[in-house]
């Protein structure tokens, strides 16, 4: 276990500077002089040469990117240019409310999506099935976009259950957790059923209908916790679609995360902003990638020796 | 389901082709003082916030979607398919380039890269289909260079390699025909994938920008108007919605008919 958790660990160190090196790359593919498209085409050329020098970008582009590199490692991203706030200050501060809204929309999705798949799995070919199979096709196909706004018109404008946007009381997270899980519910209630279906060909499972076991405790007690190793592992791969969901969603719900946060910054042309935030996101999703991959290795030890 | 599927597709396409000679009214035509008047008989969908007529505006916003979604799918499945075979036939050090190079675009969940690429390079159509594009070859290249794996040790490549076959001519005649079906399917899958991702990027303000129609854009508009005219909202996300759904049924049931082992038995 120790040598495929090293071997792991140094898979992820060459994709974390791939990618940290893709979001220093990024401030240069603004076209034209970075300096002068944040501040804008009228700034005075003083201030734009100001502005040169605190971002480091009158410095040998081997030199700049040495010190994102180095920054990034003690977790300094820069400062913003608006406030002077210290980046990665910014994005601590609104990390506890996009953690709270990334895991209410998976429990909301786990929640939907287990029950919804292994109905369809052993209804396979009804019209039980074909109905889930279409709900959840129906779920990956709703963007996120158009059903917060639609939960809203309904639940909060017509029916004033639930606030409109905003953060504070549990109320708040309902329609927001709603609308960001929707589509990964949607995934794992397909997961859920192929992977059961896998499970109930197993010869165990016919087994175990020959000595008499229910139909019922044969699917939850014997296939369907086999057939779980398969969905948790994309639980924790669609940690990242949820994260990057949240961008749009908590734009919609002003949701005051980090996902708000990165979508105001490129309104504002706050580079440095942005750079901190796509990073920390890329390195959140990175770290779950490798804990799934080490929590499958646990669950199945044949990963392991791959 | 394909055959639902593909019946959408076709009413979509057909109707993005034919809208303007459809609809009497130009989706840049404004009339003030009609301005957010819900669905009549002369107005379908109703008219927005310039007075313009959103079923018009919602057909011409079919093509942006489609054309987006063909551009992003055509480019990433060539580079993708490209670069698959080349790093799944040649293996060594071209393999493990393009892998990491793999790796490390995967590092970055979906759209987010996109939305970063779209940030920095200025919002407009264009940088949208080459964000997407950059971002969009690589789940074509991480399955074809895993088909390939597999298709070139299979006898009839040995074959055509041991008759002296060049290596171009045993990828292209041989190899990369092996991977067709799961191409197809990704491609279908892919271009339901593409509208959805433009939809999101213009209705952040990062995509196709006004007055041109996109389903994206009117949704971000509508979003000021949720209380005095829904209709705003409700039509184009009915058509982003059911294109998606289209293309997924079609992705979804070329997949059943081309993996004879998603044909099971029952229990």
């Amino acid at each position: 276990m120790l040598r495929f958790l090293a071997r792991r660990l140094a898979l992820t160190i060459p994709v974390l500077l791939g990618v940290a090196t893709l979001v220093f790359a990024l401030i240069h593919f603004i076209p034209g002089d970075p300096a002068q498209a944040m501040l804008g085409e009228t700034a005075a050329e003083e201030d734009v040469q100001a502005l040169r020098q605190r971002l480091g970008l009158d410095r040998p582009l081997v030199e700049q990117y040495g010190l994102f590199l180095g920054g990034a490692v003690r977790g300094d991203l820069g400062v913003s240019l608006r406030t002077n706030e210290p980046v990665a200050q910014a994005i601590v501060d609104r990390l506890p409310a996009t953690l709270e809204l990334a895991a209410a929309a998976m429990l909301v999705a786990i929640g939907f999506a287990i029950p919804l798949g292994i109905i369809a799995a052993v209804r396979r070919g009804t019209l039980v099935d074909h109905l889930a199979t279409t709900v959840s096709l129906t779920g990956i196909s709703i963007p996120n976009f158009w059903l917060g706004p639609l939960l809203a018109i309904v639940f909060a404008v017509e029916l004033g259950w639930l606030p409109v946007s905003g953060r504070g009381t549990p109320a708040h997270l309902v329609l927001p957790a709603i609308s960001l899980g929707a589509a990964l519910a949607a995934i794992l209630a397909r997961m859920t059923r192929a992977s059961l279906l896998e499970e109930l060909r197993e010869p165990y499972v016919q087994a175990a209908r020959a000595r008499g076991t229910s139909r019922t405790r044969a699917v939850l007690r014997h296939a369907f916790r086999n057939s779980l190793i398969p969905v948790v592992t994309l639980i924790g791969l669609q940690f990242g679609a949820v994260l990057t969901g949240a961008v749009i969603t908590e734009t919609i719900f002003a949701w005051p995360g980090i996902g708000r946060l990165l979508i105001q910054s490129i309104g504002f042309r706050e580079y440095p902003l942005v750079q901190g935030c796509i990073l920390f996101i890329a390195v959140i999703y990175v770290g779950m990638n490798l804990l799934t991959d080490l929590v499958y290795g646990v669950l199945d030890p044949r990963i392991r020796y791959d | 389901m394909a055959r639902v599927g593909g019946a959408i597709v076709l009413v979509a396409v057909l109707a993005a082709l034919l809208g303007p000679w459809l609809v009497p009214f130009d989706p840049a035509a404004q009339e003030l003082a009609l301005r957010l008047e819900g669905p009549t008989g002369a107005h379908w969908f109703g008219l927005d916030e310039l007075g313009r007529d959103i079923f018009a505006r919602v057909l011409s916003g079919a093509r942006i979607s489609l054309l987006v979604g063909l551009v992003v799918v055509s480019v990433s499945a060539t580079v993708g398919v490209t670069l698959g075979s080349v790093a799944g036939y040649a293996g060594g050090r071209v393999d493990e380039a393009i892998s990491r190079l793999i790796d490390i675009l995967l590092a970055f969940p979906g759209l987010l890269l996109a939305i970063a690429l779209v940030a920095v390079l200025g919002p407009s159509l264009t940088n949208v289909v080459l964000a997407l594009s950059l971002i969009g070859w690589v789940g074509y290249a991480r399955l074809v260079r895993g088909q390939v794996l597999r298709a070139r040790e299979l006898e009839f490549v040995q074959a055509a390699r041991a008759l002296g076959a060049t290596t171009t001519r045993i990828l292209v005649h041989h190899i990369v025909p092996t991977t067709l079906p799961a191409v197809t399917v990704q491609a279908t899958l892919g271009m339901g994938g593409a509208i959805l991702a433009e939809a999101a990027l213009s209705f952040l303000g990062l995509g196709v920008q006004p007055p041109t129609p996109s389903w994206g854009t009117m949704l971000n508009y509508g979003r000021g108007h949720l209380l005095d005219a829904p209709h705003l909202t409700v039509f184009p996300g009915v058509a982003i919605a059911v294109l998606v759904l289209g293309f997924n049924f079609l992705g979804d049931g070329l997949r059943d008919a081309l993996d004879p082992a998603t044909r099971g038995r029952r229990m």
